[in-house]
């Protein structure tokens, strides 16, 4: 019981940083309808300049968090508006390849500046477990766990009250009759892109707090929250949340009771089978919206 | 300026695979620039070649699924892999000759094919893109920890293929080969393209529910362009398996299906021509690259190191700017460039 609770802590702190990968694949996604194969990459930017900040320029943790969270908003934007703004419209393949091909340049220069391989990431949170219910847990898995619950709240209440909130909302359900309604639409564009490299950043620091070190190999941990977007359903904020948990507590659960039957490495493909699974049953995720489609 | 210039007068001349008199003096020039390429190319170039060869096999194979049927895979070195992998365990375990081993190779990645295939007839568009992506991170998976079969990571050794009366034992031999099977491909899939299969594809690409008003099967037409498409992967991969003699799990990755899409991007969608040139030009760029940084690196040694990430930074610009600022790839400069002459002088 103690080891099954240990694994779905763990699990759940994965699950957070999923979600708030998925968080912001989704936000793009509703606000551009652009679906956003450079968000890992975003995720391993954030958790490299945090590093810069916190490692080189001797900042103490919590302010060069601070300053890599302007940088990546920042980045966020300059990075809508050269790339994808031009992109708006364009045809499915197209638009994935264009954030694929950004992604292969992020990536590419992440390794150019910071070199290819592995770099200790200096997490503030103490090394000592703590004990809940006789499980062994590390802090940093529960600050993770905190601070992603924190953060989706926030987004939350910022969907639902705020007017730049509001304005996403309604550029999200139809785009040109907000634009008619007096909306900034770019402004709605470029907003979604800032806030999704925040959450990504965030999701970067946390991925590289408990796991302790950054490398261009994180990005990969970011594809694995792809099926928690397709779990949830690709327009849905909750589904995102949630798909990420599931996805998060499933694979981790799965690498331990399943490994035994079917070979080390089952928790990195765990996703992928559940969602082969959900495709078949439900083609719009669990929480995604059926599209109507007229001739 | 000639006035005789080529007029399409019947619609047999229309259907002809290459209208024109410069096409068909252009491709037999080519033909014989390709056909003595071993006599006067270095060994390297060989090589190259023969790795230009499979990419245009398979990117062909791609074009007909995602360029004409609309359908998007991420999948395809999954694919490849699949047919490598019983081309080469085929080959060890089973004694199986090469002529016999290719098609095995092809039909297996043809069922991978409609495995896939079927659950994808419910979906499109992006959840389309994340089941092949799931697909092939499955098969690498499989490929990686199935080691009483694949062997894990330290890969199979394949024989040299061979013919009854002829062993294909040096690169140069087997750039024949691969060249046979290029234009063999080519040729097939253009007809393909022609015919009303092809005509049907391009009806679902355009709007798949019109296309099922007006009488195309649709489930049957998406389940045979997945086929084809896997079928000509499958085969792609025996060829580069035999190729390098070698095979390992790293050759088959997702980064691998991501290059294969960018092939069709940058040489153009929906497009035989526009394949072959993509194809080859995202093989060659690494080629390039590294021509350009070898001597560099040598000076500066620092710079050795860095240059798997100038590779990755310089592909990942291609694309962008080929999307950015030139949609319709290589074949649509093409054109361009030919329209130019032919128009000349009187530009509009």
């Amino acid at each position: 019981m103690e080891i099954f609770l240990q694994l779905f802590i763990t699990g759940l702190a994965w699950g957070s940083v999923y979600a708030c990968i998925a968080l912001g694949f989704v936000l793009i996604f509703k606000a551009t309808d652009i679906f956003n194969f450079a968000q890992p990459e975003l995720l391993m930017l954030g958790a490299y300049t945090a590093l810069t900040m916190v490692a080189w320029f001797n900042l103490p943790f919590f302010a060069g968090f601070a300053i890599s969270l302007i940088v990546m908003g920042a980045a966020g934007a300059v990075l809508e508006m050269i790339v994808v703004r031009p992109m708006v419209g364009e045809p499915v393949l197209a638009i994935i390849m264009v954030t694929l091909g950004l992604a292969n340049i992020l990536r590419g220069m992440v390794s150019l500046i910071w070199g290819p391989e592995e770099l200790p990431f200096p997490a503030p949170f103490p090394e000592t477990p703590v004990r809940i219910f006789g499980a062994y847990c590390s802090p940093a898995e529960l600050y993770t766990i905190i601070a992603a619950g924190v953060l989706i709240t926030g987004f939350i209440l910022f969907f639902r009250y705020s007017s730049m909130g509001v304005s996403m909302r309604a550029t999200a359900e139809d785009t040109q009759t907000a634009f008619l309604m007096g909306i900034n639409v770019k402004r709605v564009f470029t907003a979604s892109w800032v806030i999704a490299a925040l959450v990504a950043t965030v999701g970067g620091v946390f991925l590289a707090s408990f796991t302790s070190y950054a490398a261009p190999l994180m990005s990969f941990y970011g594809l694995r929250a792809l099926p928690a977007i397709i779990l949830g359903g690709l327009d849905s904020i909750p589904g995102a949340v949630v798909g990420g948990l599931i996805i998060g507590v499933a694979e981790n659960l799965a690498g331990f009771y399943l490994e035994p039957y079917f070979g080390s490495g089952m928790n990195e493909i765990t996703a992928f089978l559940i969602v082969l699974i959900v495709m078949m049953i439900r083609p719009y995720g669990l929480f995604g919206s059926r599209i109507i489609e007229r001739v | 300026m000639s006035v005789n210039r080529y007029c399409v007068r019947t619609y047999k001349q229309d259907r002809r695979i290459f209208p024109s008199p410069m096409a068909r003096l252009g491709l037999g020039v080519l033909g014989i620039l390709l056909i003595s390429l071993p006599f006067w190319a270095g060994a390297y170039w060989v090589h190259v070649a023969c790795v230009c060869g499979v990419a245009v096999v398979t990117t062909l194979g791609l074009n007909l699924l995602t360029g004409y049927t609309g359908l998007i895979s991420l999948g395809h070195a999954a694919f490849m892999g699949i047919g490598a992998y019983t081309a080469a365990v085929l080959a060890i375990k089973a004694g199986f000759p090469f002529l016999l081993a290719l098609p095995a190779a092809g039909a297996m990645a043809a069922l991978a094919g409609v495995v896939v295939g079927i659950p994808t007839l419910r979906l499109k568009g992006l959840y389309l893109v994340i089941t092949t992506l799931a697909f092939q991170f499955i098969v690498e998976h499989i490929i990686f920890h199935w080691d009483s079969v694949t062997n894990a990571d330290t890969g199979l050794d394949l024989p040299a293929a061979a013919l009854p009366f002829i062993t294909f034992d040096s690169k140069e031999k087997f750039y024949y080969v691969i060249l046979v099977m290029v234009v063999f491909t080519a040729f097939c899939a253009k007809n393909l393209v022609m015919s009303r299969t092809g005509r049907a594809f391009v009806a679902i690409r355009d709007r798949d529910i019109a296309a099922e008003i007006i009488g195309i099967p649709l489930a049957r037409y998406k389940l045979l362009s997945f086929v084809i498409s896997a079928f000509i992967a499958g085969v792609a991969g025996a060829l580069y398996a035999y190729l390098v003699g070698h095979i390992g799990p790293d050759l088959y990755t997702f980064e691998k299906s991501i290059r294969y899409v960018a092939m069709i991007i940058v040489g153009g969608m929906a497009s035989i021509l526009g394949s072959i040139l993509g194809a080859c030009f995202i093989t060659l760029l690494p080629v390039g690259i590294s021509e350009v940084f070898g001597p560099l690196a040598s000076a500066y040694p620092a710079l050795a190191t860095r240059i798997g990430a100038v590779n990755v930074t310089v592909y990942g610009l291609v694309i962008v700017l080929f999307l950015l600022l030139e949609p319709a790839g290589l074949f649509g400069i093409w054109i361009r460039v030919k329209r130019y002459f032919t128009q000349w002088p009187f530009t509009y």
